[in-house]
């Protein structure tokens, strides 16, 4: 029933790729946008043949616009009314309602992500570096030929060896808890939960209310499109050392330290299942390493704490309506790594990462101002998620504990968001459709 | 935070007109103070005529819904629910007045995912101006509820600040620590 010949491959499979590029884009004039979106369409895979034993490609291009790219393009203001408010007025203009305050508020994004200049992405994913560096000498000659296209800024991306497991510069083993979409056949590992309806990544089908949801109009601009929203997340490797290293006396408690933050240890085995000390080889099994509960399994957080990364961004059994607020990542990690033992080199590195949903304010604003950033998320009073949530110093972590639990108080920021941006991630008949907009449109 | 909110201490807070004191957004508008009453809402909106009873009737059916399984709004942390049914000159108003201990607006579609699951949504296809596409319409459903919630301008408790979760605790300390009682004698 899914489209897979008409929607981007981005949220529906993962390439093998060890390198990745994002440009992000302003359209000084609609005709100049539409020329250059039409000489990439071809370039643009939908998601038949991508990723599977069968694709022999070396490069997987993405593009997506924002509201304003929308408008730049020629799209007609009665259409752009039909887009979803928070959409309209970009993550910027939403920093309150998501938690990205202090100095994580747009005023100190970088790459000009926060103005109403930034009108598109696109995102390259390559087998390697090399390749990389091929596709982005290609693009910005294509771009010179263009009128009024111009990157505003770049990114580039590298993963971090060892490469035979996806990990961010903390250590963390990630993609761990992945939802899988119904009707594509992917099998969720034990514990993932069902398959989720389509309908909540993807635009024109039913969602888990068995609905369908209305669409913007017109419906060949909206249908097998998805809203994604991008993320830039500076990752404070050298702060985060020193707090382990505060906080525990010994290589093993340190770890114990890193693993109560996150809920899972570093190798990713879940706290739930090893409570005590590190299980790399649990770690490593998929099937087994997500599943785990927390109602029946550690009710009362002595395992994983409440107030964990995990457990936050997830409660899985211990919230409502949970099929309804799963969300698809993507992206990867950017910056050099930090040497172990090396101290601070004041280099930025971190995760540049996509959540693709179909509703910007029920999936990843819920996420963002519940879950990540409510001091008071399941009574625990003055806490934020101890990872991704926005520390200044004020926030505790409590770490339920028998006989009497304990508490880091004043929990430094671990990160930082350097920029951010809604995009809508087209179908490629509406790619075409856009390429194609009169010009009086 | 909790330790200036002293439970032993009646409190009572004036509240402006607009319903907050610094306008805070939330996702869908601005987000309503917790008050030493806790969170809540009261939403009136004229009934359609000739649906009193139907209206009514609804009072049955969470009544049943309720005793049959009991922890089933378990998840809107609710301490009171309140339905009125009112008359202005010849016009009759619903009025739904809610105490909870979350913020309404962080948890807005978990509580229509369950009014749906109950049935409550339906009562309010009796109210003029509820949007009938609500199903497929999320967003026109929450600015119905924003349009017609009425804020409070003066909120007090005898016990202020505390949950309903804190209230189940003590009781069942309480209830526990009378039975280590009987068990020692």
């Amino acid at each position: 029933m899914l489209e897979f010949d008409d929607i981007q491959y981005f949220l529906i499979s993962r390439p093998r790729a060890l390198a990745a590029r994002y440009e992000f884009l302003t359209f000084r004039q609609p005709a100049g946008g539409r020329a250059w979106l039409m000489g990439i369409i071809e370039k643009v895979p939908s998601a038949k043949g991508v990723g599977g034993a069968s694709d022999l490609a070396s490069r997987w291009v993405t593009v997506a616009f924002t509201w304003n790219g929308l408008r730049a393009l020629g799209v007609n203001e009665t259409s752009l009314a039909t887009f979803p408010e928070e959409f309209r007025q970009g993550m910027a203009a939403r920093a309150e309602i998501l938690g990205t305050t202090g100095a994580n508020h747009p005023d100190h994004w970088v790459g000009g992500l926060a103005g109403p200049d930034l009108h598109a992405i696109v995102v390259l994913f390559a087998r390697d570096v090399a390749e990389r560096e091929r596709c982005a000498r290609e693009h910005k000659e294509y771009l010179s030929q263009c009128t009024g296209v111009e990157v505003l800024s770049s990114l580039d991306l590298e993963g971090i060896p060892p490469f035979d497991y996806a990990h961010e510069h903390f250590g963390y083993r990630d993609r761990l808890s992945q939802p899988v979409i119904e009707g594509t056949g992917d099998v969720p590992t034990p514990g993932s939960g069902a398959p989720i309806k389509p309908g909540e990544f993807f635009l024109g089908y039913p969602d888990e209310t068995s609905l369908q949801p209305a669409l913007p109009q017109p419906e060949i601009l909206s249908r097998n499109g998805s809203y994604l929203a991008y993320f830039r997340l500076e990752e404070h490797v050298g702060r985060f050392r020193d707090f382990l290293q505060q906080h525990g006396k010994t290589p093993e408690e340190q770890e114990l330290v890193a693993a109560k933050l996150m809920g899972r240890w570093r190798s990713g085995a879940p706290l739930v299942l090893a409570p005590k000390k590190d299980d790399p080889e649990l770690g490593k099994d998929m099937q087994r390493n997500n599943d785990f509960n927390y109602r029946t399994m550690d009710p009362q957080g002595y395992a994983c704490p409440v107030g964990s990364h995990i457990r936050r961004m997830n409660p899985r059994d211990t919230a409502q309506n949970m099929q309804r607020r799963k969300m698809i990542r993507r992206g990867g990690t950017y910056g050099p790594p930090l040497p172990e033992g090396a101290p601070e080199d004041g280099v930025e590195r971190g995760i540049a990462a996509f959540i693709g949903c179909a509703s910007l304010v029920r999936q990843f604003e819920f996420a963002m101002n519940v879950w990540a950033n409510d001091p008071n998320f399941k009574e625990l009073e003055n806490e934020r998620d101890p990872i991704f949530g926005t520390q200044d110093g004020t926030y505790d972590m409590t770490i339920p504990k028998r006989p009497i639990r304990m508490k880091f108080k004043g929990l430094p920021a671990f990160t930082t968001v350097r920029g951010g941006a809604y995009f809508f991630l087209p179908g490629l008949k509406a790619l075409r459709y856009l390429a194609t907009l009169a010009k009086d449109a | 935070m909790a330790k200036e909110n002293d439970w032993t201490k009646p409190a009572a807070m004036a509240i402006p007109k607009e319903g907050y004191f610094t306008l805070e957004k939330g996702r869908y508008g601005p987000i309503f103070p917790r008050t030493p009453a806790c969170y809540g809402f009261s939403v009136m909106a004229k009934i359609k005529p000739g649906t009193e009873e139907k209206i009514r009737a609804y009072g049955k059916t969470i009544e049943k819904a309720i005793a049959e399984v009991p922890d089933a709004l378990a998840v809107l942390e609710l301490h009171y629910l309140r339905w009125i049914l009112f008359n202005i000159g010849k016009d009759t108003y619903f009025m739904y007045q809610g105490i909870f201990d979350t913020d309404f607006d962080k948890y807005t579609e978990d509580a229509v995912a369950l009014f749906t699951k109950l049935g409550i949504n339906t009562v309010f296809e009796n109210l003029e101006g509820f949007p009938m596409d609500w199903k497929t319409n999320a967003p026109a459903f929450v600015k119905f509820v924003r349009e017609h919630q009425v804020p409070s301008f003066l909120e007090y408790a005898e016990y202020p600040y505390v949950s309903a979760g804190e209230i189940k605790k003590a009781l069942k300390l309480k209830a526990s620590f009378s039975e280590m009682l009987d068990v020692m004698q």
